[in-house]
């Protein structure tokens, strides 16, 4: 009979801290690919994630774009979903007390037309139990009016965190968008409104073309970009304002296995997310958190928090 | 409701067409927990590209754990998929969605047009298990040419229903559409009909079901990454002026709650 060797390297240090919330390990879910968490309940062991990040809240429901509002693209794929969602208060009222009973912390997305909606969904969410964090959405490409410009100009962008930042009772975390000719300024400006962390990378807006029709092909004509296909772009981004900014940063992007997550975390993430590897493995993210724990213990790393911002530059 | 990420061998690949493909697994939780009119998606390799799964409804369980899924080459997915050899482990991930609601006291007419047919011989399975007496049901299968019929009528025949059999060419059976054979039976408003096909098709098969007063169910395709609603990529109008979800809500619908085009 064989015994297993199991001193304190069974249970790695994965903690890491995200300004003042701690999370029980480095994976969390992005936004709008896990909906509510609890369509993924049967699939994977929801616990072991670090925090859940649920689908973008808006103050008013909102129905989405027309079909089609998916398109595979090459290692990717564009969505213009065009935030679809159950409005805040049947968030509260419909979804919370469910994500409230999993005890893992869990970080609401919202977005908003105007400082104004912004500020009041903040408002619902105060003293909503179960609610440790808001990921506030100023980068989402798909809605006409608002979003865009709040994430690509970084004063408004600054407004925005500022805005949440005044009603909120919990941690911000502000999402950027890279569709922008320089993120350290927007990354900058929201450090400055008060963001708590940030987390970046959005999808980058793309376009696909139906040759035999000749039209677009989703019926929104231009949708945000995700997948492994922009993993680099989100790395480098991850890079640039891990670099200049103090605050936490959370890197998103064609995260798919365990060593893509490892390469955001010396890139300078304290955390990252798994978003379209949800759509093709309901439980990549879980399989990921074993994969960070095995290389742990396998490197003999005193924590993972030891490799957060650990990458060489060699300027030779 | 229990879905499973299985890795399944596959155990046979036969080329039925030109394109056309079909495709036994080893899946035993996915077809033991599977209902006719269901779908899984499948990941046709595990490189990074193509990305996301496809999604394939249901061709037909059987009782020793398999699973079969019929396909046309349209694209990278399904032509790497159409290249797999047996003893290959694919990815398969499903049930998903909502299947036929069987109407046991109602007679069945059962349409499949093309590619519509996959689903529909897990459905004439189901039928003629759950039901006593299948003598007044029907099933018409039609295509474009003898190539999309042919090669599956004769796992139809085994269930002793009354079978219809029409190609757009004539080639095949009745020349015309399966909607000409439909309005040859003798309909009455006890019928329950179910279809699957290209849209056009399952539209004139509920604009006469709602003339004749009896009830349709289809199942529509989608693109989609996900198949279990979490990408909110698969929405459809509603009659009552709101998306629904193929994935969750559908695949199979009834008809009259959705919109028709002409």
């Amino acid at each position: 009979m064989e015994f297993v060797d199991n001193r304190e390297d069974i249970f790695p240090d994965l903690r890491v801290n995200i300004g003042s919330l701690e999370i029980a390990n480095p994976v969390m879910t992005a936004s709008g690919t896990f909906g509510y968490a609890r369509e993924f309940e049967n699939l994977m062991n929801l616990h072991r994630l670090g925090a859940v990040i649920v689908k973008g809240i808006s103050l008013h429901p909102r129905p989405g774009n027309p079909p089609p509002r998916i398109v595979e693209t090459a290692c990717g794929m564009l969505n213009a979903i065009g935030l679809q969602n159950v409005g805040v208060d049947r968030f509260i009222s419909e979804k919370m007390d469910y994500l409230a009973g999993l005890n893992i912390p869990v970080i609401v997305n919202i977005l908003g037309d105007s400082l104004a909606e912004y500020r009041e969904i903040t408002e619902r969410l105060v003293g909503v139990p179960g609610v440790a964090g808001i990921e506030v959405n100023i980068s989402c490409p798909n809605v006409k009016k608002g979003g865009v410009a709040f994430g690509t100009d970084p004063s408004m962008a600054a407004a925005v965190t500022k805005a949440v930042k005044e009603s909120a009772d919990v941690p911000v975390m502000v999402k950027l968008s890279p569709n922008v000719s320089d993120i350290t300024l927007v990354a900058r400006a929201v450090e400055d409104g008060g963001a708590d962390s940030i987390s970046l990378i959005n999808t980058l807006i793309g376009m696909a073309i139906d040759l035999k029709t000749r039209r677009p092909v989703l019926a929104n004509v231009i949708g945000g970009l995700s997948g492994p296909a922009i993993k680099p772009v989100a790395l480098r981004m991850v890079y640039q304002v891990a670099s200049s900014v103090s605050i936490p940063v959370i890197g998103i992007g064609g995260i798919e296995t365990t060593e893509d997550a490892l390469e955001f975390l010396l890139a300078g993430a304290s955390a990252i997310q798994i978003g379209t590897a949800n759509f093709i493995n309901p439980r990549v993210s879980e399989e990921i958190v074993e994969g960070i724990s095995k290389y742990v213990v396998d490197e003999k790393l005193p924590s993972i928090r030891s490799i957060i911002g650990g990458l060489s530059i060699n300027d030779g | 409701m229990s879905q499973y990420q299985e890795k399944a061998t596959v155990s046979r690949v036969e080329q039925l067409s030109a394109k056309n493909y079909r495709l036994t697994l080893d899946s035993p939780d996915i077809s033991g927990a599977a209902k006719a009119g269901q779908f899984v998606m499948i990941r046709t390799g595990l490189a990074k590209d193509p990305l996301l799964r496809r999604p394939f409804s249901i061709h037909q369980t059987s009782a020793n754990g398999q699973l079969q899924i019929y396909f046309k080459v349209v694209g990278r997915g399904t032509d790497m998929l159409a290249r797999v050899k047996a003893g290959e482990i694919m990815s398969v991930f499903g049930p998903l969605g909502r299947g036929f609601r069987i109407k046991k006291n109602s007679p069945a007419i059962i349409i499949g047009g093309g590619l519509g047919i996959a689903p529909m011989l897990f459905l004439a399975k189901s039928i003629c298990r759950l039901k006593t007496d299948c003598s007044n049901d029907h099933i018409i299968l039609g295509g474009r040419e003898r190539s999309e019929v042919e090669p599956l009528v004769n796992d139809f025949r085994q269930f002793g229903l009354r079978l219809g059999l029409a190609t757009d060419d004539g080639s095949y059976g009745h020349q015309g559409y399966v909607t000409d054979l439909l309005k040859s039976l003798e309909l009455h408003s006890e019928y329950t009909v179910y279809a699957c096909g290209p849209e056009p098709m399952m539209a004139r098969v509920y604009s006469i079901c709602k003339s004749g007063s009896m009830q349709c169910q289809v199942s529509v395709e989608s693109v989609m990454a996900c198949g279990m609603g979490a990408c909110l990529g698969c929405s459809r109008m509603t009659k009552k002026g709101t998306y629904t979800h193929v994935c969750l809500n559908g695949p199979v619908f009834n008809a009259e709650e959705l919109i028709w085009n002409s």
